[in-house]
């Protein structure tokens, strides 16, 4: 009769009291859930349960990962293979890839160079690309990528990060023409950086050369002195760095000197330039300060080129001091070429001493 | 007092044994077909050593399972104390079913359960659940016989070696 014994197990009255015991733990567990859902107040308890079980659940979780495990282990050669292919290819794609990164990064120093300029002058420019280069001896010409829809107009002046590029020639509507400094037919009003020496240097036609002919030949000028935009004519504004004296040697008449100069621009490199905002009004000759006159050559030179020294002798410059260009003077915008202390014996290549 | 402690570790075993796979992870596929393990471990012991699992025990063994699966805290207790209840209740009748009908039975049971928690759900203006939240219950009668066999069989040894 095992009712009849289950009726009379005292642990588990029958009729009401067990009815009465489920209706307490559903009242008890519906007070529960409320209070979880309502109030969040058993999270607490929760965590530090979930702390406790946590085993558990890693135990739990052991059959998969075996399982896992074992169905890499058994994992076919055919599947191997086909991931290993497929690897190779993605890592190809990846090499692909991080060969391109680097000629971004190259190509974002240039751009930042280009940006430090544009910062320093406080000028308006405006970015643009090349997308065409004409360098022969008749024709020195870029393209750009920016033309009278971005506002280009000609005659604005052409920059890269090192020193003047030239002049926009023709304008359409979006692109335009610059005539490169190195043009036969083009002339940039200079003044020697040194010196204060005022001149114009030509084009030559060749990309890497720049003459400056009809120098006096009693005029203070060597290897090594930079040439700057003077900003006669207007078409370019004072400061800007256009090259480097190479050589100097007379004129068959031997009436004038005839210099040679590298220009500071790298005309055969740039990827992208800067076009200076045309100018508002033309701008004068750089107002020198009285004091500025040709430092005389240290005593040194003074026996190479005795004529020369003679003319401009007068207050031979100390070592020690700064060439007043580099301090008050209104060509110092700020750009490198221009703060650089002038040292008496200067080479071809600027010293580093000179630099800092 | 061996014989109660064997007993006594050997229904914590199957608790634990269905712990965890309650919480063994599965394939998305099978997941619905999980079955309740913990509600037919309840069962089982409820029909057998009624003496030893109260309401109160199933409502732990849930506050536990709502610790374990992370769900309402109260849900599954509320649950497992209405199971024990019901499976108490008609024990006699429930413990000399052959074997398939008491599949159905228990087929029946975790229906039941399976309601319970859908109103639950209402309450807590939780969506509707899919097809698939239907599928346990079949699971559930599909496995019974398997734990009440290995279940049966593991206490007849632990008996034969008491003796």
């Amino acid at each position: 009769m095992p009712l009849a014994r289950t009726d009379t197990n005292p642990l588990f009255g029958v009729g009401a009291t067990s009815t009465l015991r489920l209706v307490v733990y559903l009242a008890l567990g519906v007070t529960l859930m409320v209070a979880d859902y309502r109030g969040h107040y058993l999270a607490r308890a929760r965590q530090y349960a979930a702390v406790a079980i946590e085993p558990l659940y890693r135990i739990a979780a052991m059959p998969a990962d075996a399982a896992r495990n074992v169905r890499l282990a058994v994992a076919d050669r055919q599947a191997l293979t086909q991931e290993n292919q497929r690897l190779r290819e993605a890592l190809l794609l990846t090499q692909a890839r991080l060969n391109r990164l680097s000629a971004v990064a190259e190509q974002n120093t240039r751009l930042k160079e280009l940006l430090e300029v544009q910062q320093s002058l406080g000028l308006g420019v405006q970015l643009a690309k090349l997308i065409d280069i004409v360098l022969d001896p008749y024709r020195q010409r870029i393209t750009l990528d920016a033309g009278a829809r971005q506002g280009v107009v000609v005659g604005q002046a052409v920059l890269d990060a090192y020193g003047v590029m030239g002049q926009i020639s023709e304008v359409l509507p979006t692109t335009s023409t610059a005539v490169l400094i190195t043009d036969a037919s083009h002339a940039v009003p200079v003044v020697i950086e040194r010196t204060g020496l005022r001149t114009i240097a030509y084009g030559s036609g060749s990309s890497d050369r720049l003459d400056v002919p009809n120098i006096p030949v009693s005029a203070d000028i060597k290897a090594g002195d930079k040439l700057l935009t003077s900003g006669l004519g207007g078409s370019f504004p004072p400061g800007f760095p256009v090259g480097e004296i190479v050589s100097v040697a007379a004129e068959p008449s031997g009436m004038f000197a005839v210099a040679v100069a590298r220009p500071a621009a790298a005309l055969e490199r740039s990827g992208e330039v800067l076009l200076l905002r045309p100018l508002v009004d033309p701008v004068g000759p750089p107002a020198l300060t009285p004091e500025v006159g040709p430092p005389a050559p240290p005593p040194g030179e003074l026996m190479n080129l005795p004529p020369a020294s003679e003319s401009t002798g007068g207050a031979a410059a100390r070592p020690a001091r700064g060439h007043p260009l580099s301090t008050g003077h209104p060509l110092s915008t700020g750009h490198p070429p221009i703060t650089a202390v002038h040292v008496p014996m200067q080479s071809a290549s600027p010293s580093p001493r000179a630099r800092s | 007092m061996s014989r109660h402690r064997a007993h006594f570790a050997l229904s914590l075993l199957s608790l634990l044994a269905a712990c965890l796979l309650q919480l063994m992870p599965l394939p998305d596929l099978l997941l619905p077909f999980r079955p309740y393990w913990l509600g037919l471990i309840l069962i089982y012991w409820a029909l057998e050593e009624p003496e030893r699992v109260g309401l109160g025990r199933a409502f732990l063994l849930g506050l536990l399972g709502d610790l374990l699966q992370g769900d309402l805290l109260g849900d599954q207790a509320l649950r497992l104390a209405a199971l024990a209840f019901i499976v108490l209740r008609f024990r006699p009748r429930l413990r000399f079913f052959p074997m398939w009908q008491q599949s159905l039975a228990v087929f029946a049971l975790l229906l039941n359960d399976r309601v319970l928690s859908l109103m639950e759900r209402a309450f807590t203006a939780a969506p509707m659940p899919p097809v698939s939240f239907w599928y346990a219950p079949v699971a559930g009668m599909l496995a019974w016989p398997w734990v009440f066999l290995l279940l049966d069989d593991l206490r007849a040894r632990l008996r034969v070696q008491d003796t």
